[in-house]
C-alpha cells in the first residue's frame, strides 16, 4: 500500500492522522496531562523553590492552615507543603524509574521471545508466569523481608514485580506483528534477529506499550504508597506521600490537612494518569486487568 | 461432565500445583538464600570464625541451599512451619491463633460484596450508557485507582469522625452479641467491600456486555422478547461462566486489600502478623505467611479458570 502513496501524500496522511488523534484527546485528558506535568515539575524543581526545607521543625504540632504554613504542619511541626513537595521526588521519581525499568526490560525480553525460536520463547514465558503467581503486595513484602527497603531496592522490587505483566502484554503484541508479511519479507531479505526486533517489530508495538507504561506507573505508585504506608517503604527521615499519611494518621480524628493533603496528592496523580490513558487513541490497555 | 472437561480440569489443577512448587522456590530463594548469611548478620562484623561456624551449624546454614530447601519444603508439607525467630513460638501456633479472624473478615466481606457487586454490574451492563451506568463506572474507576488506605481513611473520616456511628478501631476479642460483631467488622469490612465491589462490578459488567453484544441477543430482540426476558433467560445463563470467573478473580484482590486494612484498623489477623514479621525480619514467619497467601491466591485463580471451563456449554456437548 505504501508504494502507491507518494512521499508527500504519505506525509499529509500522517499529519491528518495526528490531528484526528489530538481531536480525540478530550478536555479530561488535558486536565490529567496538566496534573501529571505539575507533579513532574514539582518533583524536579519544587524543592529548590521552597523557602523552607521540609526537615525544619519547631513550629506548632498539627497547626492549621495559615499564612506561614500554607497547608499546616505535621506531627513534628514541619511544614506540610514542603514535605509533600519533597515527597513528590520519592513518589514520582521512584515509581517512574521502576516503571521505565519494568516496561523496558519487559519489552526487550518480549521482542527477544517473539523473534526467537520456540524454546527461548517458552522458557521465558514459563519463568515469568511463575512470578505472576505471587500477588503483588505479597511479593513486595517478601522482597522487603529479604533485602530491606533502601531506595535502589524499592526500585528493583517494583520493577521485578511489574515486569512480567509488561512482558506478557508486549509479547502478545509482538507475536501478532511477527506473523505479518513485512516481517517475513525482512527475514527473507536476510536481516538479522536484532534488526527484526528493533526496526520491524518495536515501532509497531510502541503505541500500546506507552499506554501500558502509564497504567503500570499507576500500579507502581499505589504499591509503593501502600508499602510506605505500612512503614516498609521509604524510610524516615525521607518520606514519600505514603509515609506522610502514615506519620500523620494521628490527625485523622480532627480531619487535619496533614493527613488529607498527601492522600489527595496520591489520588490526584493516579486519577490524572488514568484520565490521560483513557483519552489515548484506540482505548488500548483499558479493561485488561493488569496485575 | 465428560472426558474432555475432566481432562482440562486435571491439567489446570496440575498446572496450579506446579506453580505452587515454583512459587515456593521463589519465596525460599528471596528469603533464605539470596540475602546472604543470616548468621553473619546476626553476629555482626566482629564475630570470630568459630562463633560464626557454631551459629551456622545451629541454624542449619552449613548445608547447601538445595538441601535446605528440600528440608524446608518437607516441613511445610507436614505442617511443621518452624519456630518464629522474634517470639520463639512455633509459627503454626501464631498462625493458628490469627487465621480464624482473617477468614471471618474475608467471609463477611464476600457475603456482602458479591450480591451487591453482581446486581450493580448486571444493572450497569443492561442500562449501558445511562446516567446510572456512568455514575457507577466512574465511581468504580475512582475507587480502583486510589490506594486502599485512602478508602479506609475516608471511611473513618465519614463514619467514625463525622457521623460517630462506628468505632475507628476494631477489637475482635470481646464479641458477645450480633450488634458488637457488626460494630467490630464494620470499618474493615466496609473498606474491603468498597474495593472488592468496584473490581467485581467492572468485571461482571464487562462479562454481561460481552454477551449482550452477541448476535443471538439481537435475534432474541427481533423475535420480540421483553428486555427483562432477554437478560434473565437468554444473556445471563451464558454469562454465568465469565461472571463466576470475575467473582473468583475479584476475591483474590481481598488478599492484597486485607494487608492494608488489617494494619490500618489494627485488626488481629494473619496479614497484620505477616507485616509485623517483615518489619522484624522474622523469616520463618514471613515464609509461612507468604506460602499461605500464595496458596489462597492460586486456589482462587484456579477456581476462576475451573468455573470458566465447567460453564462453557461448547465443551459440555462435544
Amino acid at each position: 500500500m505504501a508504494s502507491i502513496l507518494t512521499s508527500a501524500s504519505f506525509a499529509r496522511s500522517m499529519r491528518s492522522a495526528w490531528r484526528i488523534r489530538l481531536a480525540h484527546f478530550g478536555a479530561s485528558g488535558w486536565v490529567g496531562l496538566a496534573i501529571v506535568a505539575f507533579w513532574a515539575l514539582a518533583a524536579m524543581f519544587g524543592p529548590a523553590l521552597l523557602s523552607r526545607s521540609g526537615a525544619a521543625g519547631g513550629g506548632a504540632v498539627f497547626a492549621p492552615i495559615s499564612a506561614a504554613h500554607w497547608l499546616g504542619t505535621d506531627y513534628l511541626g514541619r511544614d506540610i507543603l514542603a514535605r509533600v513537595i519533597e515527597g513528590a521526588r520519592y513518589t514520582v521519581g521512584v515509581a517512574f524509574l521502576a516503571t521505565l525499568l519494568a516496561s523496558g526490560v519487559g519489552t526487550v525480553l518480549a521482542l527477544l521471545a517473539a523473534a526467537s525460536n520456540r524454546w527461548i520463547d517458552g522458557g521465558l514465558s514459563r519463568t515469568l508466569d511463575t512470578l505472576t503467581a505471587i500477588p503483588s503486595k505479597m511479593f513486595a513484602l517478601i522482597m522487603v523481608a529479604g533485602f530491606g527497603s533502601s531506595i535502589p531496592m524499592l526500585v528493583m522490587t517494583a520493577a521485578i514485580i511489574y515486569m512480567p505483566g509488561a512482558y506478557r502484554f508486549a509479547r502478545a503484541l509482538a507475536v501478532n506483528v511477527n506473523a505479518l508479511d513485512y516481517v517475513t519479507v525482512a527475514r527473507t531479505r536476510g536481516e538479522g534477529k536484532l534488526y527484526v526486533m528493533l526496526r520491524e517489530i518495536l515501532p509497531n508495538i510502541a503505541g500500546p506499550m506507552l499506554a501500558d507504561l502509564g497504567l503500570r506507573f499507576v500500579y507502581i505508585v499505589l504499591l509503593l504508597a501502600a508499602l510506605s504506608f505500612l512503614g516498609l517503604g521509604v524510610q524516615p527521615p525521607a518520606a514519600d506521600w505514603g509515609s506522610l499519611v502514615r506519620e500523620n494518621i494521628g490527625a485523622l480524628a480532627d480531619a487535619g490537612a496533614s493527613v488529607i493533603v498527601p492522600s489527595a496528592a496520591i489520588a490526584s496523580l493516579t486519577i490524572a494518569v488514568n484520565l490521560v490513558i483513557d483519552n489515548l487513541p484506540g482505548g488500548v490497555a483499558r479493561e485488561r486487568g493488569v496485575r | 461432565m465428560n472426558r474432555i472437561i475432566l481432562l482440562l480440569l486435571a491439567r489446570r489443577i496440575a498446572l496450579a500445583l506446579l506453580s505452587l512448587l515454583a512459587v515456593s522456590v521463589v519465596v525460599f530463594a528471596i528469603t533464605a538464600v539470596l540475602p546472604g548469611d543470616a548468621a553473619q548478620e546476626q553476629l555482626g562484623q566482629e564475630a570470630t570464625p568459630e562463633a560464626l561456624a557454631a551459629l551456622r551449624a545451629q541454624m542449619g546454614l552449613d548445608v547447601p541451599a538445595p538441601q535446605r530447601y528440600v528440608r524446608w519444603l518437607g516441613g511445610l508439607v507436614r505442617g511443621n512451619l518452624g519456630v518464629s525467630s522474634a517470639t520463639q513460638l512455633p509459627v503454626t501456633e501464631l498462625i493458628g491463633s490469627r487465621l480464624p479472624n482473617s477468614l471471618l473478615l474475608a467471609a463477611v466481606t464476600a457475603l456482602f460484596s458479591v450480591p451487591i457487586a453482581l446486581s450493580l454490574g448486571i444493572a450497569a451492563a443492561v442500562w449501558r450508557g445511562s446516567w446510572f451506568d456512568r455514575a457507577a463506572s466512574t465511581a468504580a474507576v475512582a475507587v480502583v485507582s486510589v490506594p486502599e488506605f485512602l478508602v479506609a481513611t475516608l471511611g473513618v473520616l465519614i463514619f467514625a469522625v463525622q457521623l460517630r456511628w462506628l468505632p475507628a478501631l476494631s477489637y475482635v476479642s470481646d464479641v458477645d452479641s450480633l450488634g458488637q460483631l457488626l460494630q467490630a467488622f464494620a470499618m474493615p469490612g466496609l473498606t474491603l467491600c468498597c474495593v472488592i465491589v468496584a473490581q467485581m462490578m467492572r468485571m461482571s459488567r464487562a462479562a454481561v456486555i460481552d454477551q449482550l453484544e452477541a448476535p443471538y441477543i439481537e435475534m432474541v430482540r427481533l423475535k420480540g422478547a421483553s428486555p427483562l426476558r432477554t437478560v434473565l433467560a437468554h444473556a445471563l445463563p451464558n454469562a454465568v461462566g465469565p461472571i463466576a470467573n470475575a467473582v473468583a478473580l475479584s476475591l483474590s484482590y481481598l488478599l492484597g486489600g486485607v494487608i492494608i486494612v488489617e494494619t490500618i484498623f489494627n485488626y488481629p489477623g494473619i496479614a497484620k502478623l505477616m507485616v509485623d514479621g517483615v518489619s522484624q525480619r522474622d523469616m520463618p514467619l514471613v515464609q509461612a505467611c507468604a506460602m499461605l497467601f500464595c496458596t489462597a491466591y492460586l486456589i482462587l485463580v484456579t477456581a476462576a479458570d475451573v468455573c470458566g471451563i465447567v460453564a462453557n456449554p461448547r465443551l459440555r456437548h462435544r
